[in-house]
């Protein structure tokens, strides 16, 4: 197939040329190649988005969301590759389970799906999970999801075992003691709400555990959604020393501030929560410098019921598969805080790298993994259009550029929008 | 007033504060004359639902209802109950379909009166939700102020004790500033939320910078609860260092008042003396919550 007369984001530059895959590769890129072809006039190419950070809820919650409505919703955001975490029902934390979600999302056949295996078994924080069985059966990655290994013991055999299999652990940073059941950031707003706050230190003392282990150790280590200031800080530090350290954010935190949960919309509660606009303008630095490598939605679905009660009692986190270009192209790069390159690296080549997969680029040889978009145009976001079951977002009624037009993966038309 | 709702007293104008402490003020007179019967609410009907224990606050809210002449249900619900059965919104939808025309809700979390007051068609009052609001409680401290000192504007306030938990400080600190008021903090810094100088609190750090020229001085109560999570050591080491006694009244201006939202933990946020003494309103506030739900009631009914 030939994809033609786009603004193509090259590893060298933005070129306008066609790109020729063939069996699932790329295999020629030129500035003009005979044939017939799709033409993709006034749309900007991207390398397949991936997204190392989703969750797909299945099995166990698929009144939540559930593998195909979950890889439905990737492709319309853009996405190619996902990562799913493995807080499901059984937990992600053997090679069945792994096994199964390959499976399925093979059956479904939209986008490329890698599990991420639990750390410890059924993220009870006590022994190690099946880790050698699960990198044979396809996970890609180790996280015990939503919460730190509190053992620090336990945490550092777990990098020095999973670095044994070639995996490494994305570390979801929280000081259970500390954050204590709170769901909105401690300041002004817990106050004005009267809702129960975290202070940044709860993220931050896990974030610096993990540094420190993964210094000592000599190992690598991802940092998951990096919401704080001082987390930014630690982690630009922690590389400028030399430590194998990589870091994501979401785009709700380079977004939104605290000022968000004012009206108890539960759709603002997410884990870590909205901070201040300090730390959003810190996490935009640490995406421009380098210190934070990826950008990530902890896509996380929620049923309706599961979200309309008390915010203390609402369950925590934001679907955004379908939001996740569009935000962070209108707050990224229209503010002119990243190149279109830039935003190709955080999207596509920087989890391809932290993770090992294939992609991540428009080269010949590679996965023909491609994302069509419109810089230009705006929407707003609603909902209700949403494919995900997750219709949770803070983002609603919200207007923002960038509309994914065409997700191609592995050479076929995974998602074409339809007007 | 215009609105549907009594959600809090961050919302409100001081025009609308204003309004309910006035006609707050007639039927405080009306009550102590014993007059019990008006009927602006005959024909209404209001549940009181309360997912946290209290005694005074819904007996107040109650009466208040009785004595406007509408019909009352009380419904209690465990705060178990909250976690285990019918969620707050179907429950909402239950007792609205019932055609109620007053929920009258207390509950442990912060926001629950506004999820209610966006699932239901009654009208909604709120009666305390986490540490959120309290304004029917800051309504009738201010009541009390009104009739002392015959105005609120240029009163210097202190409040003391648990700020952190307290809904009622909250509601004071927006429906004081709002009628211009100054209010003055003072609590454990374990129990001292951020942001207050931002909201307009004057945030102190003793007792005495707390009272000093204060016309009102108000202690919240301390749970013991808060002990155990480890906010401070012992009733007795809060009494010592933070409780409000003679002493510290010394700074306050002769003659300023002693309140508190009750029920009070005697010899710890304010001294056995200052309780019984003659400078206390603790008593004369629970007339004034009467009193005030009735003017809230009232108000929120007439708009029909």
């Amino acid at each position: 197939m030939i994809f033609k007369h786009a603004e193509a984001v090259l590893p060298g530059g933005i070129k306008r040329c066609d790109v020729r895959t063939e069996n699932g590769i790329i295999a020629e890129i030129a500035p003009e190649i005979e044939g017939e072809g799709i033409d993709l006039s006034g749309l900007t190419l991207f390398p397949g988005l991936i997204d190392m950070h989703v969750h797909l809820r299945e099995p166990g919650f698929e009144r939540k969301e559930d593998i195909e409505s979950g890889c439905r919703a990737a492709v319309k955001g853009g996405f190619t590759q996902i990562c799913c975490m493995p807080n499901t029902d059984p937990v992600t934390d053997n090679k069945v389970v792994v096994s199964y979600i390959k499976a399925r999302a093979k059956e479904v056949g939209l986008c490329k799906v890698h599990p991420i295996g639990a750390i410890t078994k059924g993220q009870q924080g006590q022994e190690l999970a099946a880790i050698g069985g699960m990198k044979a059966a396809g996970a890609v990655a180790l996280s015990e999801d939503g919460k730190s290994v509190a053992n620090t013991r336990l945490m550092a055999n777990a990098m020095l075992y999973a670095s044994d299999f070639g995996l490494k652990c994305l570390c979801h940073c929280e000081d259970a003691y500390l954050s204590d059941g709170g769901s909105v950031h401690e300041g002004l707003y817990s106050t004005l709400t009267g809702l129960k706050g975290v202070v940044r230190a709860a993220e931050d003392i896990f974030i610096a555990r993990e540094i420190l282990l993964a210094e000592s150790l000599g190992l690598p280590v991802h940092i998951c959604h990096v919401s704080t200031y001082s987390g930014v800080q630690l982690i630009r530090e922690a590389k400028a020393r030399g430590v194998r350290v990589t870091a994501e954010t979401c785009p709700h935190y380079f977004t939104l501030t605290d000022a968000a949960i004012a009206d108890f919309d539960t759709d603002t509660k997410v884990n870590p929560p909205l901070r201040e606009e300090r730390d959003r303008l810190a996490v935009i630095e640490g995406l421009k410098d380098g210190t934070i490598d990826c950008i990530v939605t902890d896509h996380a679905p929620h049923h309706e019921d599961d979200k309309n009660v008390e915010y203390e009692q609402a369950a925590s986190g934001i679907s955004g598969l379908e939001t996740s270009f569009a935000l962070s192209y209108t707050g990224l790069v229209k503010k002119g805080a990243l190149t279109l390159q830039d935003l190709a690296e955080k999207m596509s080549g920087a989890p391809a790298k932290i993770l090992g997969l294939t992609g991540g680029a428009i080269a010949v040889g590679a996965p023909a993994d491609l994302t069509a978009v419109d810089l230009k145009e705006e929407w707003t976001v609603d909902p209700a259009l949403f494919v995900s079951k997750g219709k949770n977002t803070p983002f609603k009624g919200r207007k923002v550029f960038g509309r994914v037009k065409y997700t191609v993966v592995d050479g076929k038309i995974g998602y074409e929008e339809r007007v | 007033m215009k609105r549907k709702d009594l959600l809090g007293l961050m919302q409100p104008s001081a025009e609308e504060i204003d309004e309910i402490l006035s006609l707050g003020l007639g039927m405080k007179e009306r009550l102590k004359k014993n007059d019990k019967s008006l009927d602006v609410l005959a024909g209404r009907s209001a549940v009181t639902l309360f997912y946290e224990n209290s005694t005074r606050t819904r007996c107040s809210f109650e009466l208040a209802a009785k004595f406007l002449g509408a019909k009352v249900v009380n419904i209690s619900a465990a705060a178990s109950s909250v976690r285990k059965g019918e969620t707050l919104v179907d429950t909402g939808k239950t007792l609205d379909a019932m055609k109620n025309d007053f929920l009258i809700l207390r509950h442990p979390m912060g926001g629950a009166a506004q999820l209610l007051a966006r699932t239901v068609t009654a009208h909604v009052v709120n009666a305390g939700d986490g540490m959120n609001e309290h304004p029917t409680q800051a309504l009738l401290d201010m009541l009390t102020m009104r009739e002392n000192f015959g105005k609120i504007a240029g009163l210097k306030v202190a409040i003391l004790g648990d700020i952190l938990h307290s809904r009622v400080a909250k509601s004071n600190l927006y429906g004081l500033k709002k009628l211009g008021a100054e209010v003055s903090m003072f609590a454990p810094a374990t129990l001292m939320p951020g942001g207050l100088e931002r909201m307009g609190a004057k945030v102190c750090r003793s007792r005495e910078e707390a009272v000093e020229g204060a016309d009102v001085v108000m202690g919240l109560r301390i749970q013991l609860e808060r002990q155990k999570s480890g906010n401070f050591p012992s009733l007795g080491e809060y009494a010592r260092y933070y409780g409000v006694n003679e002493d510290v009244m010394k700074y306050a201006k002769p003659g300023a008042l002693i309140m508190h939202p009750g029920p009070v933990n005697r010899g710890v946020e304010l001294t056995c003396g200052l309780i019984d003494g003659d400078r206390s309103r603790i008593g004369d506030q629970v007339l004034s919550g009467v009193a005030v739900r009735m003017a809230v009631l009232s108000l929120l009914g007439k708009e029909e």
